[in-house]
């Protein structure tokens, strides 16, 4: 089986502060890490290689810089990486880089695609779903639990928002899978030797059947226009007096919104 | 469009570098660099004060491929689950509405599954038109079959704007729509306007954790595409003897290579849906352990609220994780959100500060949850809650 999982280096947003002054982001020292979601797509691909036998390839898209996020997943334990990196790629929305994996992925052979449910730095949780699109082949969304991995099918757990569902794909499939699933194991010292040795093979527009008009900004639909400081609420109110009196107060407002 | 320094005229002052969100400006030699990194968001631009950074205009734009004159109204997926349609198809509407006004277009809804009786409703809650695939096999979501039906329609009848929710269904099939249209799609808006000068859909979204705002375009292609976020957009008002068009969408040959199973609901005593619960109680490290949360139950439960934490106290295994508010939790918008012994870490604060009114009591005067708190109680959450307990109970009688 050969087993493919998209990954991301995203800066670390639980360590981004906001200047006040200027109301922009300090990226200062901010760590990039490997996008947590896809530490649990990483694991769940060890897990089933461990079971059922076959490849497993890491594969980013990204700056030169990103090699570190698939070094990190050499440590993990995975057989083999790829750097999708090509200044022509620079610019890209989620159109664009789905379409360039896809062509990567096509490239490498694949029956099982394996993605985090979104990035955290986009949020969009559009690429996994994507690729499958432009593979031609389904994909289950937002997966808590893998059930089985049969002979060209898989039945999994899939997340709803009031409920979850029990899903059956044939195979090659997409999974977008959620942190439920697993539990991502630490590098081995073994494993961070391998690392620290292994030579990261790069894919450049070259090695892919691209059309350029697809890929980077010129393939990307989607502009940013501006970006700005999320708007501060201007109503705010610490109640003051007693504790008696501001219990009161609160009660009060409780009444006056019809909540009590 | 790519991003340049006029040499001969930056400074070297630094301005931009501290405003790019993507660490793609550096000095070199004292002037400004552009690196690899530059995602051409456009944020340096109005900083720099000497006015040296500029759009490049790349020589040849891309042809026009498509004439976007052709592309006409506005279209909202209205999702329905086991048979009703969902709330947030009724929070479209309303978005929907007001952009197809300012368009002086159509406001169109697409439904599948459910029945003629729900169709009649999304007419009621504003849609002048309703495409309905009425068969029982769409109850249950299913990528493929909702994918392919949607981009048949979509091809047919060219709307310039779809909507969808950014929910588990919306967010799982519309990319793959988006996908093949070779259209943008924007994920998890908050906020939609139309552009006065060309028309174009301003889709407005929350980035880097809820760090910054993003106002994205989607100018060459259509159908402008976007996901909403539950319960930011307002509804229209319910008009019982609203009039419009129920167009029945024949089924054929829908293919499919995943099959749904089953459905299994989680509902247990505490399993409320925190995205659609109105007022929720949230509690966090400073309760101290998980006796607390049996006393933010007791308020919960007399104010018909649910119980939300934050990681810390999902962490601590105080409570489960299906509690947690926050950027690796849920978002959440309740009409009132009451955070009790939480700092507000930024991670929390993006899964709730969307919230009509956010109650914070906290003992520490700078906990950073007072910044978007419309009221807060400085104090032990121990002394507080009873208190605030008491004062209800005794409202109530």
């Amino acid at each position: 089986m050969n087993i493919i999982v998209c990954i991301k280096q995203v800066p670390d947003t639980s360590e981004v502060k906001i200047n006040p002054l200027t109301n922009t982001l300090i990226r200062e020292g901010v760590p990039s890490i490997i996008n947590p979601y896809d530490l649990h797509a990483i694991e769940a691909a060890l897990q089933i290689r461990e079971k059922k036998g076959g490849k497993l390839t890491v594969i980013t898209m990204g700056p030169p810089q990103a090699e570190d996020a698939l070094r990190e997943a050499i440590a993990m334990g995975v057989d083999d990486v790829r750097l999708i990196s090509d200044k022509a790629f620079a610019g890209s929305d989620t159109w664009a880089t789905s379409y360039t994996l896809s062509r990567a992925i096509e490239k490498l052979g694949y029956d099982l695609i394996l993605c985090g449910k979104q990035a955290i730095d986009g949020d969009t949780a559009q690429v996994g779903p994507e690729i499958a699109e432009f593979l031609d082949i389904p994909h289950i969304a937002y997966i808590k639990k893998i059930e089985e991995i049969g002979d060209g099918f898989v039945r999994v757990q899939r997340l709803m928002d009031d409920s979850y569902d029990v899903v059956e794909s044939t195979i090659p499939v997409l999974l977008t899978v959620v942190k439920e699933l697993n539990v991502p194991r630490l590098p081995s010292l073994r494993g961070k030797m391998a690392a620290k040795k292994a030579v990261i093979t790069k894919m450049t527009l070259n090695d892919l059947d691209a059309e350029e008009d697809n890929i980077g900004l010129r393939g990307s639909p989607t502009k940013v226009k501006n970006i700005f400081a999320p708007p501060m609420k201007g109503d705010r109110k610490i109640l003051e007096g007693t504790l008696e009196n501001q219990i009161n107060e609160l009660v009060e407002v409780l009444k006056s919104i019809k909540c009590l | 469009m790519p991003i340049t320094v006029k040499i001969d005229i930056c400074t070297g002052c630094g301005q931009c570098v501290d405003s790019c969100p993507y660490s793609a400006i550096e000095l070199k030699n004292e002037k400004a660099f552009i690196n690899d990194f530059c995602n051409e968001c456009n944020a340096c631009l109005s900083v720099c004060p000497e006015g040296a950074l500029t759009e490049f205009a790349l020589k040849s734009d891309l042809p026009k491929s498509i004439n976007l004159n052709e592309y006409k109204g506005v279209w909202v997926f209205a999702e329905q689950r086991s048979g009703y349609i969902a709330s947030v198809a009724l929070e479209l509407l309303g978005a929907g509405r007001r952009l197809a006004d300012a368009l002086k277009t159509t406001l169109t809804a697409v439904l599948f599954g459910s029945n003629e009786e729900e169709a009649k409703e999304l007419i009621r809650w504003g849609a002048d038109k309703v495409f309905h695939a009425n068969d029982s096999s769409l109850n249950k979501f299913n990528d493929e079959p909702y994918c392919q039906l949607l981009l048949d329609l979509i091809r047919q009848h060219k709307p310039e704007i779809v909507l969808a929710g950014a929910t588990a269904i919306g967010r799982s099939f519309i990319p793959r729509v988006a996908g093949r249209l070779k259209t943008g799609l924007t994920a998890d808006c908050t906020s939609l306007e139309i552009d006065k000068e060309t028309g174009n859909l301003l889709q407005i979204r929350p980035a880097f954790g809820g760090n910054i705002m993003a106002t994205i375009l989607c100018p060459e292609h259509r159908p402008q595409m976007a996901t909403v976020r539950p319960r930011v957009m307002k509804r229209n008002l319910y008009n019982p003897d609203r009039n419009g068009e129920i167009i029945n969408v024949p089924i054929q040959n829908l293919k499919s290579r995943t099959k749904v199973l089953d459905t299994v609901n989680e509902s247990s005593e505490c399993m409320i849906n925190l995205q659609d619960a109105e007022i929720i109680v949230s509690g966090g490290r400073g309760l101290g352990g998980s006796k607390g949360f049996e006393m933010l139950g007791e308020l919960a439960r007399l104010l018909g609220g649910t119980i939300g934490s934050s990681r810390a106290a999902v962490d601590e295994g105080w409570i489960p994780y299906r509690h947690q508010v926050g950027q690796t939790g849920k978002t959440v918008c309740p009409k009132i959100y009451l955070a009790c012994g939480i700092s507000g870490a930024v991670q929390h604060l993006v899964g709730m500060q969307s919230s009509d009114i956010i109650i914070a009591i906290n003992k520490n005067p700078e906990a950073p949850i007072f910044n978007v708190a419309t009221y807060g109680i400085v104090g032990d959450i121990y002394e507080v809650v009873p208190l605030l307990i008491n004062k209800i109970k005794e409202a109530k009688e």
